[in-house]
């Protein structure tokens, strides 16, 4: 794909992003005063990645009973308070052994 | 809370990247982008879903106007995300490292940093997105590279890494808080809703996430607001 027809494009999809990521960060210096507003905040993160994983996470290894092994594994050792990096890891290993025993079947 | 403590907790994002952007990289090939234009992209965008809407619409050959709507539409999640995290910065996140910093605020990135305890400073913020921004744009190259080498099995497998993740962020303080249990309960159910049920389907996932954060953060805010204790303990650690 030429450059010439890739650039503009490319370049608006970085600006509208980063200026989405930039203001709201850069503009709120001081400490919110409304303990709403505070609490709210507090419990965006939680409420954007639940909503992130489910129902994603049921179709992200490309078969359902692959998935539901991978979210068992997950669920069980964060649960446990395992590090984030051992979660995937189990996580991906559980998908990767239900997906060769179910090629198998 | 320093560069090396940022590094490490920024690993496993790197690698959850890795498996996400080689998906990435190998489809922007597929479509006709040369390796460097889809690593190009990585490098400038940082953001999984905005990049794939992205692809799509420019391989159509869409609109720039619709170009610029969609990604404001996929990423103003990301909004909420910065408005989030612009309270828990510490005094060395001046404006012009919160402006430098913003620019690799993912989703991932966002959730490590808003589970520390107390304020994050700028050292720990440039370590955390260290890994996870050279995994990106690793991952991308790899996959544009070499997508098709790597067994479909493996790559399947890997694609849960990412949500794995997300699960081992949001089960530990939702064990110990009952509040924080409510509200990811709430979202995944609210998610799921807007996913299955016909008439709610049609509502894009950037808008859905929007949605069930502004909702459940909001209700939860009404009924549970966060005790005074608990923030000065969070502001004095």
């Amino acid at each position: 794909m030429s450059w010439s027809y890739f650039l503009p494009y490319v370049l608006v999809m970085a600006v509208v992003t980063y200026l989405i990521r930039m203001l709201p960060l850069a503009a709120f210096r001081r400490r919110i005063g409304s303990r709403f507003i505070r609490s709210f905040l507090y419990y965006v993160p939680y409420a954007v990645l639940s909503a992130m994983t489910f129902p994603a996470i049921l179709y992200a290894t490309g078969s359902l009973p692959s998935a539901c092994a991978a979210l068992g594994v997950a669920l069980i050792l964060a649960w446990l308070e395992k590090s984030l990096l051992t979660v995937a890891i189990f996580a991906s290993a559980a998908a990767l052994v239900v997906q060769a025993v179910l090629s198998l079947a | 809370m320093n560069f090396t403590k940022g590094f490490r907790d920024g690993v496993p994002i790197g690698l959850g990247y890795l498996s996400v952007s080689f998906t990435f990289g190998m489809m922007a090939a597929r479509g006709g982008l040369t390796i460097a234009q889809a690593v190009f992209i990585s490098m400038t965008n940082v953001t999984s879903a905005g990049q794939l809407a992205g692809l799509n619409l420019i391989l159509a050959g869409a609109p720039m106007l619709e170009v610029a709507l969609t990604q404001f539409v996929i990423n103003l999640r990301y909004a909420l995300m910065s408005l989030s995290l612009s309270q828990k910065l510490d005094g060395s996140m001046t404006t012009l490292h919160r402006m430098l910093f913003s620019f690799c605020n993912t989703d991932e990135v966002f959730a490590v940093a808003s589970g520390q305890r107390g304020a994050v400073g700028r050292r720990y913020l440039y370590g955390l997105i260290a890994a996870p921004y050279a995994g990106w744009a690793l991952g991308t190259f790899l996959g544009a590279a070499a997508g098709t080498l790597l067994p479909d099995m493996l790559r399947d497998a890997l694609g849960v890494a990412i949500y794995a993740m997300f699960v081992a962020i949001v089960v530990p303080p939702s064990k110990h808080s009952r509040p924080v249990r409510l509200a990811v309960i709430l979202s995944a159910a609210l998610s799921c809703a807007m996913y299955y049920l016909p008439g709610l389907s049609g509502v894009s996932g950037g808008f859905a996430i929007i949605i069930c954060a502004v909702a459940v953060s909001a209700f939860c805010a009404k009924f549970f607001p966060i005790p005074q204790t608990v923030e000065e303990e969070e502001s004095a650690a």
